[in-house]
């Protein structure tokens, strides 16, 4: 059995050199004009060196491209390729067509990650944009462990599946928190909170926190917990699942690093020791997790093993 | 408002006048076959449709495959068609049947689906070939190279997302041959369609398959997270924190999406009521028609616009066509929904030489009410109603059982189908 990737979101340059340290294989990076709600933002200028960093260790760095593009960002988004390719990083990672038209046109070799987010539901698309040129397919985080599964095995591309941290559940082109606040003549707590992302919602009826914040690309509002399947793995190891991520978004540096060195603990235990290894040992490394996990996130495993209706 | 380029590709002169030959259809909503047939009767060019499966809405507003027969048979009488919203992002479990699904569709004669999901495109092209596939909003396309490439999917139509404007739809126009479609009128999504996933964490339903429950109308409180501390943004009775849309209303952007070119403008609402179709559609057909016919000195209406007013129950906006919305196209506080009129009866028939017309109930209402007639066929005009008789021909003073069948006397003629609305004091 192949070893699974473990994909991380690092918060800078310097905080790459920690991650490495901590067992991370590869890295999402980007910058808020064209990639969606990172844990860090990296000019070009960081990119390449990101680059430099990570492939000197050896290991791999994808570029988030999965912003929905209004026509005004299409160029910005052809020369932003070009110097994704000079840089030579290992994937772009898409979910508007557009940016495969452009990949197309400007003979961009660099390969493509397909990532919609909430509509990668079934394992026909998986396929579908893998003939049009996607190696990977990144998986909605509102499957069961069931349809994950199911994917996998009918599935051409490599499969990507979240493991731990928030999930987005919403993103609006409407400035919603600036229009809270100019609504209660507040204009100037729109200036005030503009990097401020340590806002939320409460949800009384449901007791539950939902993180919110504003940028280029709109408003986002997250799950009220982190995902956390740290004790869950072995289904998805035995699947065969290509690329385990833990998005770090809206957490700290620290944090990142330790739980990628938790995470990088269950993947060596199980793939080099086996199995029974791996199950001695979760249960303290989900305990290791719980003893820092900051106070407003609850952890659960997601939709992992919560069937949705409709 | 946005300034109005006249285009010409989209115009001829007769007789020294412009005049627009290419009208856009107009596409109405129906969740049954009455408000289908109403739908047709009141102006609309294209009705769309959802079926029992695949959609986004849930089964009580879906045709089975003989009613979408009749409805595609109805239609074609008007020289109207069907569209049929198959518009869900399917789970593995949803992929059996699709094919015969949309084989049966095409066997009944529908024009086309509109669809989300390429597991659902490539099944159609494949199983269902003579189906027109028009992309849904739920893939939000919003940039012209992105509509570039469902064009070369080899996609009859696009629909857009709802936060393109004027100006980029201009450009999508200019950049690719497709047909575009566009919202004009009804509730809208406050984030991208497709990327809210909202009520699937609240209430664990799947919004993308039809299981939203309008979780962003609810209402939360705004709080900043300092060290820990959790400090609330608002304060004691303040409206809080809410992302409740108002409706699109396009009606006076009309001029400028037909001089844009677009193909096909929307109208949502299949759970509506067939006096909120009626009314809709038949403002939209008068204002697309008059401005077509003589652009130059088209004026709106003011009858027009507090007509579409009768039937509405939520604040209106222009929305993102009209440039990017800002507070004041939301909704804050608490709104109770209150409709200023009453739908109060659908005309039967009428009888030209008694001046009887024969009307099914929808509303009470009784002796004295002043009431509203309004239709195909006829000026809208009021009156008020004199004496009324049962079925049976018995005197009565009100209407008060739903769906009860009453006559009184009416001095202009009705035609069936017209429609009595009644002011909600
Ligand atoms: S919760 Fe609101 S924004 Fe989300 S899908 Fe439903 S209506 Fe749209």
């Amino acid at each position: 059995m192949k070893k699974p990737e473990l994909l991380v979101t690092p918060k800078s340059v310097e905080h790459i050199e920690d991650l490495i340290s901590s067992g991370a294989d590869a890295f999402i990076i980007g910058e808020q004009q064209f990639g969606l709600r990172l844990a860090g933002e990296f000019s070009l200028k960081q990119v390449n060196e990101a680059t430099k960093v990570i492939h000197a260790a050896n290991k791999k760095v994808y570029v988030a491209v999965n912003a929905l593009f209004h026509n005004d960002r299409l160029e910005a988004l052809d020369e932003y390729l070009m110097e994704l390719q000079r840089i030579g990083v290992d994937s772009i990672v898409f979910g508007d067509p557009a940016v495969l038209m452009a990949v197309r046109e400007l003979n961009i070799t660099i390969p493509l990650h397909w990532n919609p987010e909430t509509t990668a539901t079934n394992w026909f698309q998986a396929n579908y944009w893998a003939e049009r040129g996607a190696k990977r397919a990144v998986l909605a985080r509102e499957l069961s462990l069931d349809e994950i599964i199911e994917i996998k095995e009918n599935s051409q591309p490599e499969i990507e599946v979240q493991i731990h941290g928030m999930t987005c559940m919403f993103q609006s082109k409407r400035k919603l928190l600036g229009n809270y606040f100019l609504f209660r003549k507040e204009a100037m707590e729109i200036e005030n909170r503009k990097e401020n992302k340590n806002m939320f919602l409460h949800d009384k009826e449901r007791k539950n926190k939902y993180p919110i914040y504003e940028d280029l690309n709109g408003t986002h509002i997250f799950s009220p917990n982190d995902m956390c399947l740290i004790d869950e793995l072995t289904e998805l190891f035995e699947a065969g699942i290509d690329s385990l991520k833990f998005d770090g978004i809206l957490q700290s540096d620290d944090y990142i690093t330790t739980v990628t060195n938790l995470y990088r603990q269950a993947i060596d235990a199980y793939f080099d020791q086996g199995e029974e290894a791996y199950e001695a040992l979760k249960d303290d490394l989900l305990e290791k997790i719980e003893v820092i996990q900051p106070p407003l996130r609850p952890l659960d495993t997601g939709f992992i093993f919560k069937e949705t209706v409709y | 408002m946005l300034q109005l380029i006249q285009n010409d590709k989209i115009s001829e002169l007769v007789n020294g006048k412009r005049v627009i030959t290419k009208k856009p259809e107009l596409l109405a909503p129906a969740g049954s076959l009455e408000k289908l047939k109403v739908a047709v009767h009141y102006g609309a060019d294209a009705v769309f449709i959802g079926g029992q499966e695949f959609g986004l809405r849930s089964n009580a507003d879906n045709f089975s495959i003989e009613e979408m027969r009749e409805g595609v048979e109805f239609a074609k009488q008007y020289g109207a068609v069907i569209y049929v919203t198959t518009n869900i992002f399917a789970h593995n479990e949803n992929m059996t049947g699709l094919a015969e699904y949309l084989q049966a569709i095409e066997g009944v004669g529908v024009r086309g689906i509109i669809v989300a999901d390429p597991l659902i495109i490539e099944t159609c092209r494949r199983v269902a070939p003579k189906l027109e596939i028009h992309l849904s909003t739920q893939q939000s396309l919003s940039n012209w190279k992105a509509v570039k490439y469902w064009k070369q999917e080899g996609l009859h139509r696009v629909v857009l997302a709802r936060e393109v404007g004027a100006q980029e739809m201009r450009k999508m126009k200019e950049e690719v041959d497709i047909e575009i479609e566009a919202f004009v009128h009804g509730a809208m999504c406050i984030a991208y369609s497709g990327r809210c996933v909202l009520s699937n964490h609240m209430t664990a339903r799947d919004s993308n398959r039809g299981g939203c429950c309008q979780s962003c109308r609810w209402d939360y409180d705004l709080y900043e997270n300092v060290e820990g501390e959790e400090i609330a943004l608002f304060e004691d009775g303040d409206a809080p924190f809410a992302m409740s849309p108002k409706d699109l209303k396009l009606i006076e952007s009309i001029p400028h999406m037909i001089e844009l070119g677009i193909d096909s403008l929307k109208v949502e609402g299949r759970m509506k009521s067939i006096h909120y179709i009626a009314t809709v559609i038949s403002v939209y057909r008068k204002v697309i028609d008059a401005y077509c016919a003589d652009p130059e000195n088209f004026k709106i209406k003011k009858e027009w616009l507090e007509e579409l007013d009768r039937c509405a129950n939520r604040a209106t906006a222009s929305s993102f066509f009209e440039g990017e919305p800002s507070y004041k196209q939301q909704m804050f506080g608490f709104h109770a929904p209150k409709m200023k009129w009453d739908f109060a009866g659908l005309v039967l028939d009428y009888d030209q030489d008694t001046q009887i017309v024969t009307l099914q109930q929808r509303n009470y209402f009784k002796v004295g009410d002043t009431v509203e007639f309004f239709g195909p066929n006829i000026e809208t005009f009021t009156m008020q109603v004199e004496q009324l008789w049962d079925e049976r021909g018995n005197e009565i003073d009100l209407a008060n059982h739903p769906l009860q069948i009453v006559k009184f006397k009416v001095k202009q003629p009705l035609f069936k189908f017209n429609m009595m609305r009644k002011e909600n004091k």
